[in-house]
């Protein structure tokens, strides 16, 4: 009896130190999650007031954290005042087109379509929307084209050369080309399409589409033999062995290279919207770069920080879809 | 025409091509196999047993000599020839049900009804006991729980031959001894012919009709073949004491170690011979276990 009360004293204690230490390692773990990396967003802070102050520009001084925080506020409430410009305008519209209903029966009402500039978020809508377009169609001729030369060593060997030549091509050098031949090709009365939009989408598919087009390629030709000689065994034919083997088997290599796409169509489109002058984010910067007001640097530094965090959005999102669709659940996560 | 055997082996060589000129691997193997046999091949690793497998299996293709089974040449792979790969093999995007239903789907297309084919995949999977896990994918369940699948999955092929590549080779002692009695229950229920490469001396006795001991490469070919002629079902702990059964280790052991030692440099050859006590040596405690 005594041994058993023994025992049951023995467990209850250890259970005790068991879970007062997991409590203090949980408590290590949430500082080390949470506290390092806002310690070094601190440290940044700091130096960068510090070093913010020191440069000085011909359009004043460098900005620093509180000059990027109160140009953040007033974006937001430049937004928000166009917003309620717009709101007035259409009011304004509907009740002019009731009055002279109202006075001529007969009289059909135009709407017109409120003509004020985008404001930062408009733009990031626009920038967004590019993006993904530009990416998608990347995608659209990077995977099958990938599955092609993967599953075709010849086509593999002819091709290879030109895309090692062009998958270092800087955006920079497209985009005079790209515009050009939009414009001449795309000629309508009635554009769906805005032309800088198009030119800052190809310029981003032309750019972006190299690392899904070569993972795709290496993520197919290299089903583990293994795996080969298993479809061999089941006698498999040529497309189920495809479709069953292959193309699972290279799933997570495509997406690795549609994540490093991503990466690559976002830093390419802000360069592409400034130079095709998309109203996207790229347009901003450069906007305000020729605006040249105490407030530019101030407002350009508030892009910047929101690309960055766009991008690494873009990124977790895309980890996210790979987590969700990949059978390899051990995708890299940094 | 009926006097030739269920699976035969003539005059199998074949050379490789290396950028030293050819590399003769196998050299003039005979075999005759009947059916129901269970036949081990073992000998020192290089000594081209699973370039065997791989010839019956239709993956390499013999320079000369050739494979008949059933009065058919084997020139190509087929699902009456299953392999039941060294690493599993699984396809890891699929369950363990999926990867044993793309096999027989594959082989009972429009011979089985979809009832059928789900009835055959679960009592495939039952015969190695893996009922329990069948819905969850390779990376969830353990090494031995794989090679269970790899397993279900070349039985369901309903084979002629059940060729296993060092089947349990990558497995822990304890999981391996499981899988051999598992392995012996079934072969007892479906009497399937089966060719199993093995390093393990006590695992070629245990499970095998026949063991067929291979001289070392290059060229290396049939050494000599020992007929097992212990009762079944066989039983590892009683048969830990059989004068009969460390008879036949002692046969086998003495084909490796003395007639077909490794001939290698010194450095190597210490090495070599120290892996290879210490290979004899934990198979016999885990008989005693």
């Amino acid at each position: 009896m005594s041994s058993i009360r023994m025992t049951l004293a023995g467990v209850s204690s250890i259970a005790g130190v068991k879970s007062n230490d997991t409590m203090s390692s949980w408590l290590k773990r949430s500082a080390r999650a949470l506290g390092l990396p806002l310690l070094g967003l601190l440290v940044f802070l700091l130096i960068w007031q510090a070093g913010a102050k020191q440069i000085h520009t011909s359009l004043g001084e460098f900005p620093g954290p509180s000059q990027v925080y109160q140009q953040t506020l007033s974006l937001i409430a430049d937004h928000n005042a166009e917003r309620a410009r717009e709101t007035d305008f259409y009011e304004r519209q509907e009740q002019r087109n009731a009055e002279r209903i109202a006075k001529d029966p007969s009289y059909e009402p135009k709407i017109r379509e409120y003509t004020g500039k985008p404001t930062f978020f408009d733009q990031i809508g626009t920038s967004l929307v590019t993006v993904l377009a530009g990416f998608f169609i990347a995608g659209l001729i990077a995977i099958p084209l990938g599955i092609c030369i993967g599953l075709n060593g010849a086509l593999y060997s002819a091709l290879n050369p030109i895309i090692q030549l062009f998958k270092p091509v800087s955006p920079l050098a497209w985009l005079p080309l790209v515009t050009m031949v939009v414009s001449a090709v795309y000629v309508t009365p009635d554009p769906l399409f805005a032309k800088s939009f198009l030119t800052s989408l190809f310029t981003v598919s032309l750019c972006c589409l190299w690392p899904t087009l070569i993972n795709t390629a290496v993520g197919v030709s290299a089903v583990s033999p293994d795996l080969q000689n298993v479809s061999k065994v089941l006698r498999l034919s040529w497309g189920t062995h495809v479709v069953k083997i292959v193309l699972p088997s290279s799933v997570p290599m495509i997406f690795t290279g549609l994540r490093l796409s991503l990466g690559i169509a976002w830093m390419v489109l802000i360069a592409a919207e400034m130079l095709a002058q998309n109203p996207g984010l790229g347009k901003f910067v450069w906007d305000e770069f020729q605006n040249g007001s105490s407030d530019s640097l101030g407002r350009i530094m508030v892009a910047v920080l929101v690309i960055g965090l766009i991008g690494f959005l873009l990124d977790r999102i895309m980890l996210l879809l790979q987590r969700a669709f990949s059978w390899d659940k051990n995708a890299i996560t940094r | 025409m009926s006097l030739s055997k269920h699976l035969e082996l003539t005059g199998v060589s074949i050379e490789f091509p290396t950028p030293k000129g050819p590399f003769k691997a196998l050299d003039n193997v005979n075999l005759k196999i009947e059916k129901g046999e269970f036949v081990s091949l073992i000998g020192h690793s290089g000594c081209g047993k699973s370039t065997v497998l791989n010839i019956v299996a239709g993956l390499h293709k013999a320079t000369t000599g050739g494979v008949v089974l059933e009065g058919k040449e084997v020139d190509e792979p087929g699902p009456e020839r299953a392999v039941v790969f060294q690493n599993h093999s699984l396809l890891p995007w699929l369950s363990a049900y999926e990867n044993v239903e793309l096999a027989v789907k594959q082989v009972f297309k429009g011979q089985k009804s979809k009832a059928e084919m789900k009835a055959w995949i679960e009592h495939n999977l039952e015969l190695v006991h893996m009922t329990h896990a069948m819905h969850k994918r390779p990376d969830e369940i353990s090494g031995g729980m794989k090679q269970r699948v790899g397993i279900a999955r070349a039985l369901a092929m309903e084979p002629q031959v059940l060729l296993m590549d060092e089947p349990f080779g990558a497995l822990d002692a304890l999981t391996r001894a499981h899988l051999q009695d598992s392995l012996m229950e079934i072969q007892k229920d479906l009497n399937n012919t089966v060719i199993m490469i093995t390093h393990d001396v006590d695992e070629a006795v245990l499970l095998s009709d026949r063991i067929v001991m291979m001289t070392n490469g290059p060229a290396a070919t049939v050494g000599e073949i020992l007929k097992v002629e212990l009762p079944r079902p066989r039983d590892r702990i009683a048969l830990a004491d059989d004068p009969q059964y460390n008879h036949y280790r002692h046969q086998v052991l003495s084909f490796l170690y003395e007639k077909q030692r490794k001939v290698e440099d010194i450095g190597q050859h210490r090495s070599v011979k120290k892996s290879e006590e210490e290979a004899v040596e934990l198979p016999k405690k885990r008989a005693h276990g």
